[in-house]
């Protein structure tokens, strides 16, 4: 910044997330900011990012696992199931937050000039931060029932993981500008939310879909969550197989040489996107909130 | 008079109008599409109208004008917090927006969380404010308060800390909004010191305040707005002298 002192530029006008990467210092105490107040004033603290995805996993893993009886089919399914909600619950939470944070934030866009794309990405961070120990929990039962994973299988899953943050950036930068001018926008985020854990195979195996939709499988393959969940059940719950648990298809048909690059070209293209209608809308931002 | 060197401020032509929007929701604007767009969804405002301005580093100027004229949003154009619908508006070095101070601070975090984070939202490294730090709580006469949640300040304590905050941010050019009247008797001589010192450093100041006897005093410049125009831009006093015949007709 001190090199450019000596111009006249047009405030304002920034470089979007490049900005971001540049004013680390802030972007660390905002999401340090956002995990303080979450929990302020509450026992448990951090602690109940632990509680609330466990509480889920139980509802599951009762309502389906033993009462629908999934249980049977799929063999470690608690471990096959908690690994997809645990990704899900990454990608729903930063997406949520992110459409939130411009709003939530209006008292300082509308005084300050910041980069805005600042709120999303920070709330996007605050989410890997509640994502992380929930992972270690997944790590620690996996390696309970005996996880042997390979090094290109970590290697897949942490690709996943800043695939889905990608993705959810990018969707919570169109969402977020958005729902500046019509707060739609968030009853809209909260059914893709609703829909996503249903609309990938996190409950159920994918081969319950492709039996239905047959050829148009394809179409199930598109969704990025789906790729991602899939990856992430080979390398937390098919090395925890043993040999006398067979199951004939764990994956899809071309599973990492084709959707995992179909997947990582889509979220990438809906973070440039989503960069280009933050952009277009961030210009209002200060007036309209 | 000090001598002034570069433009620090140039706004050429500027325009800024508001919508004033009636609706904030989708169905409202998609029955308007489909009624065949009946009707104005949205009223525009003209706020600002081919504003031009030039401020040299150094300049100390008063911008003046009734509730309303089109100050606040000319300040906020200048920070970067608005663009402009027509003309340029550029500036030199860093701008501190002094626009409202505390705008960035959080109830639920200590004092000293809060001159982080706000010293980060202005634009300060995280060297600058380690070395600073010591200085903003002396300042501000916070003192063990520091560490204590702000929402358990008294207002001036707040106050205190945000424009202490802010007066440490050094930057090129200060845009100061409203906020001259800070605090207790003693605190506002005190911010009204700093500022003058600021201004004595060679600071480009650019001050909307309510206190024409005191702008006067800081400002050498005044430059007086009416609904959006430049109507009026030389020495403070006349300046200030032609504000208050015109609100005496009113
Ligand atoms: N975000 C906004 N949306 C609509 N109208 C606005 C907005 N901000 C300011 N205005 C209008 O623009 C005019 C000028 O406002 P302002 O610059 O705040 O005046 P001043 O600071 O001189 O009192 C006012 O009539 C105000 O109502
Ligand atoms: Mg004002």
């Amino acid at each position: 910044m001190a090199g450019q002192s000596d111009q006249l530029v047009k405030p304002g006008i920034g470089r979007g997330l490049l900005d971001v990467y540049g004013d680390r210092f802030l972007l660390k105490l905002l999401v340090r900011k956002e995990i303080k107040i979450r929990y302020r004033g509450s026992v448990l603290g951090l602690m109940w990012s632990y509680v609330k995805p466990l509480m889920q996993f139980l509802i599951y893993f009762i309502a389906l696992g033993i009462f629908l009886n999934l249980e049977r089919g799929t063999p470690n399914y608690a471990i096959y199931l908690f690994s997809g909600i645990v990704l899900v619950n990454f990608f729903t939470e930063s997406l949520s937050n992110a459409t939130r944070s411009i709003v939530d934030n209006r008292d300082l866009i509308r005084k300050i000039y910041l980069p805005r794309e600042l709120f999303p990405v920070a709330t996007v961070w605050v989410s890997a931060a509640h994502f992380l120990p929930q992972l270690l929990v997944l790590i620690g039962a996996c390696l309970f029932v005996g996880w042997t994973p390979s090094i290109l299988q970590i290697a897949a899953a942490i690709l996943i993981f800043v695939m889905v943050a990608v993705l959810g950036t990018g969707l919570g930068l169109m969402f977020g500008a958005v729902n500046v001018y019509f707060r739609d926008s968030e009853n809209i985020v909260d059914m893709i939310v609703m829909v996503v854990t249903w609309a990938s195979p996190v409950l159920y195996v994918w081969t319950m879909v492709e039996r239905v939709m047959g050829e148009w499988f394809w179409v199930y393959m598109l969704n990025p969550m789906t790729v991602a969940v899939e990856v992430f059940h080979w390398t937390f719950w098919e090395p925890t197989l043993k040999a006398n648990q067979p199951v004939s298809d764990t994956m899809p048909p071309d599973l990492l040489n084709f959707w995992l690059p179909v997947s990582m070209i889509i979220s990438v293209a809906i973070l440039f996107i989503g960069q280009l209608m933050f952009r277009r809308l961030s210009v209002h931002f200060a007036q309209e909130l | 008079m000090t001598s002034h060197g570069h433009v620090a401020i140039s706004c050429i032509g500027v325009r800024k109008q508001f919508v004033l929007r009636h609706t904030r929701s989708l169905k409202e604007a998609l029955v308007w599409l489909v009624k065949g767009r009946k009707g104005d969804l949205s009223k525009k405002f003209q706020a600002l109208n081919h504003v031009s301005l030039e401020v040299k580093q150094g300049e100390t100027v008063a911008l003046l004008g009734l509730n309303g004229s089109g100050k606040s949003t000319l300040l906020k154009l200048i920070s970067g917090v608005l663009q402009p619908d027509g003309g340029t508006v550029r500036t030199r070095g860093r701008v501190a927006g002094l626009i409202e101070v505390g705008a960035g601070f959080h109830h639920d975090l200590s004092g000293r969380d809060n001159v982080y984070l706000n010293g980060a939202i202005l634009g300060m490294s995280e060297k600058q404010i380690d070395e600073m730090f010591d200085s903003i709580v002396e300042f501000s006469e916070i003192g063990e308060f520091i560490d204590t949640e702000v929402k358990f300040y008294s207002s001036g304590m707040y106050l205190r800390l945000a424009f202490s905050i802010a007066v440490h941010t050094d930057p090129e050019v200060f845009l100061i909004d409203e906020i001259l009247a800070v605090g207790d008797e003693p605190f506002q001589r005190k911010c009204i010191a700093k500022i003058k010192e600021l201004a004595e450093k060679g600071k480009t100041l650019f001050v909307v305040s309510h206190d024409l006897d005191l702008v006067a005093t800081v400002c050498e410049r005044g430059v007086l707005l009416e609904h959006g125009e430049i109507v009026m831009d030389g020495d403070v006093h006349e300046v200030v002298g032609e504000l208050r015949r015109r609100s005496a007709t009113v």
